[in-house]
Formats: C-alpha cells, sequence, structure tokens
C-alpha cells in the first residue's frame, strides 16, 4: 500500500492525465467486450459464456485481413462483421436450441463452444502467438497532454469505442427497432403478436453482442499477442464488469467498465499488490447490496 | 570318387540348408530383431496452450536430431522412433504421461521437454522406474543443482538460471557501471520463475556493481494480455534501466505496447527471454539496443556446426531453432554418442555412465558443451548477452562470460543455499 506515491501522482497533472488515459485504455476495451456480454444477456437473457471466443475470433478476423491487405480498416470491419457473422450463426444454430433451458446446460453448450474454438484458431493460425504489429497511420510518437502522455492509437481506440457505444445507446434508446427490442426484453410473447419476427430480431442482437466483442478483438489485435485461448482473460474480467454494472444495461456496463479501468491504473501506483482484491472485493460488495448491479435489471426472460 | 564327393556334398549342403533354416526359424531372427529393434525416445513435452512453442521447438529438434541418425542407418543398425505426448502444461498430466510412455509404449529413454513446474513430477516418475532421462527445458536451478534431487539416470541439458544470473549480473554491471545507471526497476510475470530469476538477476547485477539501487518492482500477472499500467507506472518512476523476465508472447505484448510510449528512448532495457528468434521477428517494430540474454542466434557462436544445425532445422520447422531447440537437438546427441559407446545397449544405468562427464560438439561446435559429472547439469553452453537491430540477425555484439568465474560464483552459491 503505497497511498504517498498515489496522491502524489494524482497532485501531478502529468502522472494524472497518463494514468486517467491508462484507466481509459483499460476500461474503454473492456467496456465493448462487456456491453455485448450485457445486451445479448438483456434481450436473450441468455449468460453467453462463449464471449471470449468472439473477441478472439474478431482479432484473429482482424490480423488475416490485415495481414492480406495492410489496411487496418479493412481489418477493423472485416473483424467486427466476421465476429457479428458468427454470432448470428451460433444463434441459430446452437445457442437457441438451449434458449429456456437449465443455465448448466447453456454453460455447457458454451464451453464446448470456446474448446472447438480454440482448437480450431489452432488449426487454422497454428498454436504459436500472433502480433499484428502497429498500422503505419497510428505509428507516431505519444501525444501530449498537460505533461502526460497518450499514444495516438489508444486515442484513437477510445475514441471509436466511445463513439461506438454512443451509437448503440442511441439505436436502443431512440430508434423504433431499439423500442422493439427494449420490448422484446419485456415482453418476447406480445412482441411476437404484434407480427414481429422474433427469431430474427434475437438472431439480430445476438450478432451485434458479438460484433462488439469482434470490435474489440479488432482495436485489441495492433498491441496485444493473438493466442488459442485469448478469449477467457478478458471474458472473466467483463462479467466483472456486468456483474457491478448490472446485467442488460449498456450505460451500467460503461459506469463499471470504467471503475475497474480506474482501480487498475490508480491501483498499479497505489496498491500494486490488491488491484485483482479490489476489483473482486468491489464485485462482491455489489453482489450483497444490489444483486441486480448499479444500473441492472431483473432477468426478462 | 566324384559320386561319393557328390553324395557328401549333397548331404552337406542338405545339412547346411536344414542348419540355415533352423537358424533362420529361430536363432537369426531373435538377433536381427534385437539388432533392428527401434530405439523409442519418449517426450512429454507442452504442445497447447500459450507455449506450445517450448514443445513444437524441442519436438522439431529432438526429430531432427533422430532422423539425422536413422538416415545414417542408425546406430549397430537400430533405428530410433521419437514418440510425443501433450502434457498440456500440468504437471498431474506430466507425470501421466510419461508412465504412458515408458509402461505403454515401451520408451527406452526420456527426453524430458516440460517447463519446471511439469520437470519436477516428470523427475520423481523417471527416478521412481530407473529410467534414462534428459530434461530439456527446464531452467530451474534446484532441478539439479539440490543434491536431494540428484539420480544417477537423470541430467539436465538445459540452461540453469543461477548460471544466467551471474552472466546478466555481470553484463548488466558492467553497462551500469559505463553509462551511469543506478536507478533500475523490474518488470516481470507474477510466478515463481517471474520473481526467482529476478531476484537472483538482480543479486549478482548488485555484486558487480553495488551502486545498483532498485526503485520499483512490478509483477504482472503471467500471460496479461495488457500491459499498461505497468508501463506507464514505469514512466512515472522514471528508472534509468529496467529488467524484465518476462518471456514469450508475454514479452512481445509488453515491448509493442512500451513502444507506444517511446519507453525504450530513455530507459535501459534487460531482458531475459528476448534473445529467441520467433520471439524477435514476432516483434513488428523491434528497437534498436535492448539488452538480451543469449537463447538463440544463427550467427553466435559462429560456427560450421551451428550453420548446419540453423540450416537443418529451419527445413523441418517453420521458424529458426528456440532456446529450447537447441537444448533439445544437445540432448539427443549426448544419448546418440552415449549408445555409440555402449553399441546400442538401452541399459540407463550403462548409458548415464557414458553421458556423466561427456562433452558434445552438436550444435555448436568450438570446445563443446560439457555435461558435468557431479551434479549432471551442462556447462560451456552461450551465456552471452547483447543488443538488438531492427533486421536480421536481430542480436548482435554479443558479449560472453567466463564459464570459470560462472562456475565460481556458482560454488558460492551453492554453499549459501546449503547445496554444497
Amino acid at each position: 500500500m503505497n497511498l504517498e506515491a498515489l496522491a502524489s501522482c494524482l497532485s501531478s497533472s502529468a502522472c494524472a492525465v497518463t494514468q486517467i488515459s491508462t484507466a481509459l485504455i483499460i476500461g474503454m476495451l473492456l467496456f465493448m467486450v462487456a456491453s455485448g456480454l450485457s445486451l445479448i444477456f438483456g434481450v436473450l437473457g441468455v449468460i453467453n459464456f462463449a464471449h471470449g471466443a468472439f473477441y478472439m475470433a474478431g482479432a484473429y478476423i482482424a490480423f488475416f485481413t490485415y495481414q492480406a491487405t495492410s489496411s487496418f480498416l479493412l481489418a477493423f470491419l472485416a473483424g467486427a462483421l466476421g465476429a457479428g457473422l458468427i454470432g448470428v450463426i451460433f444463434e441459430r444454430f446452437i445457442i437457441s436450441k438451449v434458449y429456456g433451458k437449465d443455465i448448466l446446460m447453456q454453460l455447457l453448450v458454451c464451453y464446448a463452444i470456446i474448446l472447438i474454438f480454440d482448437d480450431l484458431v489452432k488449426i487454422i493460425a497454428g498454436p504459436e502467438y500472433k502480433m499484428m504489429g502497429m498500422p503505419d497511420v497510428f505509428a507516431l510518437p505519444p501525444l501530449e497532454f498537460a505533461g502526460g502522455f497518450v499514444p495516438a492509437y489508444y486515442v484513437f481506440m477510445i475514441v471509436a469505442s466511445l463513439l461506438i457505444g454512443a451509437m448503440l445507446w442511441l439505436a436502443i434508446e431512440k430508434t423504433r427497432i431499439g423500442k422493439i427490442i427494449r420490448a422484446l426484453a419485456i415482453n418476447p410473447q406480445m412482441v411476437g403478436a404484434l407480427g414481429i419476427n422474433t427469431t430474427l430480431l434475437y438472431a439480430a442482437v445476438f450478432g451485434v453482442g458479438s460484433m462488439l466483442a469482434g470490435i474489440a478483438g479488432s482495436l485489441a489485435a495492433p498491441t496485444r499477442t493473438l493466442t488459442p485461448g485469448m478469449g477467457l482473460s478478458i471474458l472473466i474480467e467483463s462479467f466483472i464488469v456486468t456483474v457491478i454494472g448490472g446485467m442488460g444495461s449498456i450505460v451500467g456496463a460503461l459506469i463499471a467498465a470504467l471503475l475497474i479501468g480506474f482501480t487498475r491504473a490508480f491501483g498499479a501506483i497505489g496498491f500494486p499488490l490488491f488491484v485483482d482484491g479490489i476489483m473482486f472485493g468491489m464485485m462482491a460488495v455489489v453482489l450483497i447490496v444490489k444483486p441486480s448491479g448499479l444500473l441492472g435489471r431483473e432477468i426478462a426472460r | 570318387m566324384t559320386k561319393t564327393t557328390k553324395g557328401i556334398s549333397r548331404r552337406r549342403v542338405l545339412k547346411g540348408a536344414g542348419a540355415m533354416a533352423g537358424l533362420a526359424a529361430f536363432g537369426a531372427p531373435h538377433i536381427a530383431g534385437a539388432q533392428a529393434k527401434v530405439i523409442k525416445i519418449g517426450l512429454p513435452t507442452i504442445l497447447s496452450g500459450r507455449v506450445a512453442i517450448l514443445g513444437t521447438s524441442s519436438r522439431f529438434a529432438v526429430q531432427l536430431a533422430f532422423n539425422q541418425i536413422n538416415e545414417a542407418g542408425g546406430i549397430n543398425g537400430r533405428k530410433f522412433e521419437v514418440v510425443d505426448r501433450d502434457s498440456k502444461g500440468r504437471p498431474d498430466e506430466a507425470a501421466k504421461v510419461t508412465r504412458d510412455l515408458i509402461n505403454n509404449d515401451g520408451c527406452d529413454i526420456i527426453v524430458d521437454g516440460e517447463a519446471s513446474s511439469g520437470s519436477f513430477a516428470v523427475h520423481e516418475v523417471v527416478r521412481d522406474l530407473g529410467i534414462l532421462c534428459l530434461h530439456t527445458c527446464s531452467e530451474t536451478s534446484s532441478l539439479t543443482a539440490d543434491p536431494k534431487q540428484f539420480s544417477k539416470n537423470v541430467f539436465r541439458c538445459a540452461r540453469q538460471g543461477i548460471h544466467d544470473a551471474v552472466a546478466g549480473g555481470s553484463y548488466a554491471a558492467k553497462i551500469a557501471k559505463e553509462k551511469g545507471l543506478k536507478k533500475w526497476a523490474t518488470c516481470s510475470p507474477d510466478y515463481a520463475y517471474g520473481r526467482d530469476n529476478t531476484a537472483e538477476f538482480l543479486q549478482y547485477a548488485k555484486v558487480f556493481e553495488p551502486s545498483i539501487e532498485v526503485v520499483d518492482q512490478l509483477w504482472p500477472k503471467l500471460f496479461a494480455p495488457d500491459y499498461t499500467e505497468s508501463i506507464t507506472k514505469l514512466m512515472q518512476v522514471k528508472p534509468q534501466a529496467v529488467y524484465s523476465a518476462l518471456w514469450g508472447g508475454d514479452l512481445v505484448a509488453f515491448i509493442e505496447q512500451s513502444n507506444l510510449y517511446r519507453l525504450f528512448q530513455n530507459t535501459a532495457y534487460f531482458s531475459g527471454g528476448l534473445g529467441d528468434p520467433p520471439i524477435l521477428t514476432a516483434i513488428k517494430n523491434l528497437p534498436q539496443g535492448l539488452n538480451t540474454a543469449y537463447r538463440y542466434n544463427n550467427g553466435f557462436p559462429s560456427s560450421p556446426e551451428n550453420t548446419a544445425f540453423c540450416d537443418a532445422y529451419v527445413k523441418v520447422a517453420p521458424h529458426e531453432p528456440t532456446n529450447w531447440a537447441w537444448q533439445n537437438y544437445a540432448a539427443s546427441q549426448f544419448i546418440i554418442e552415449a549408445l555409440r559407446r555402449t553399441n546400442g545397449n538401452t541399459d540407463s544405468s550403462a548409458l548415464a555412465k557414458e553421458i556423466s562427464g561427456m562433452t558434445v560438439k552438436k550444435p555448436f561446435g568450438g570446445a563443446g558443451i560439457t555435461m558435468r559429472d557431479s551434479d549432471h547439469t551442462i556447462i560451456n553452453y552461450p551465456v552471452a548477452w547483447g543488443k538488438t537491430v531492427s533486421k536480421s540477425p536481430w542480436v548482435v555484439d554479443y558479449v560472453d562470460t567466463e564459464w570459470s568465474k560462472i562456475v565460481e560464483l556458482e560454488k558460492e552459491w551453492k554453499k549459501e543455499k546449503g547445496y554444497a
């Protein structure tokens, strides 16, 4: 515990800016994954334990597209859309078969998918780690803000995640289709009775949720090593985020992801040996005090 | 006369034919079978998961060595077969597959390509079953330095932590002295190897240069995907030099993420694990002038044997040899030479007797690598440190440490630990 270092960091603009940006870097990527997880749970009532596999799929698709085209834009789009498409297929042919079934059955199906995805990646890309590398457009010196430094790529990553998050929120809260999806989360029978194709909507929502994981994978690919099984570690943190923020709440996911980001960034300065303890402690407190999470709602389906 | 001769001749021919047939039916196949019986080499290793390259590069090297000897006709007519098993990096699984390799697959010799935790499990199995075993990937010093672990049939053909610590400490102290690097920080994975390796490095760096002061130590989790908070913390602490025991894909991510902050522009970097060609080539933007321990390099040591090894290896593997690759290739040479000396006899004790104190020239040439008979571990292997450059051969200006110096400090270390 080094609270003195923490206080001194907070009082220095250079340190504060760098660590706040670190919190945003960690938080926004987590938000992308967790918001997808939360969306799927909120509408479909399914806890998608295989969500990390879509993050991995997005990262690998982006990696291979970048290898083939040297275009980061194409890599990003391919990673996002590829993961979304895989999500739709997964929903239609696999997870839809266990809707309403025991949670253990859903867990088993998802675990099987994780193992299959990991093995597929091993067969296609090999078991070794891969590194995509930084696209030339972002290979710049870090930008300086008030004495603190933020790499150009991370600025892009934070802004892109925020924009995507805002678009998602607007789509759900302010559009007609968003209204239908919210209605679907509360009363699917009624939505079906109104002549709306709920099957198609479920697949679309699952696809968007998976696409968010794919976006996170594509955004992570230039800075993180890609390995089979890479989805697991981010999945655990995403669950912490969704539990704290509240299952089904996009805004809750954003708040909780930032909370985790700030804990890790400033924890590294003030209490480096107890960062995980604080994160899981926060989760435990939320589960005890408000089991549905900060902004969560009860299971709809 | 002619008739008699003919008669005797016919009888003799018949007798001879009968004897030949008898021999062919009973004696000869037995002998031929003994000579032709394949010698099975069991290879428990990690072939899946994040450190799969440890196992896959080890397997390429073992297969290469035994394929080469098979192509040359084997030993005393006996050919080799390598049987590998994936332990998935789990010690319990490593022990299980090793027993299977010996009891079910009938392996005569074990080449243990496990990481440290698995190696200790394999060690117990081979000690129990009395079979010849060479550990080829574990760098944990106590595996062979601790006399309690000693077994007459078991050897280590891998670099040893304490050797690297002395060499690394000596090299780092020299640079620290030259450049006035007094403020040091470390950033190593938070598990036994990361902590031990870092402590040993710092211990010897301070022995050689007492002015070194450690201002902070960061312990990111093993296999952490993101190091941003550690990197920005290092930027706040502003050390003059950083030592890191990160390795594999974790190290690749750490370097790439540090590049975004230009961390290495003002901070000297010392790495125990950067010198493996697959890591050096995986980093898309390898900064110049990072200091790294030798793991493998096709130009160092500069010898025809090393060139031949690298050329042969890249024909069967998708990358240049790793540290694990040369260690496994050298271990295979110890086994091959021992079998040559015993005329293909696979008796563990006979082979162990030959390997103790043996020197092999492959893969590095020169004076060769020696299996020290006192504690069954190798010495005289490359323990140099060099600096990175942005293109092949990736690491240059290797500085070697005298083995006499390493051995002397190792003796003191053993006394401190109660091993001698």
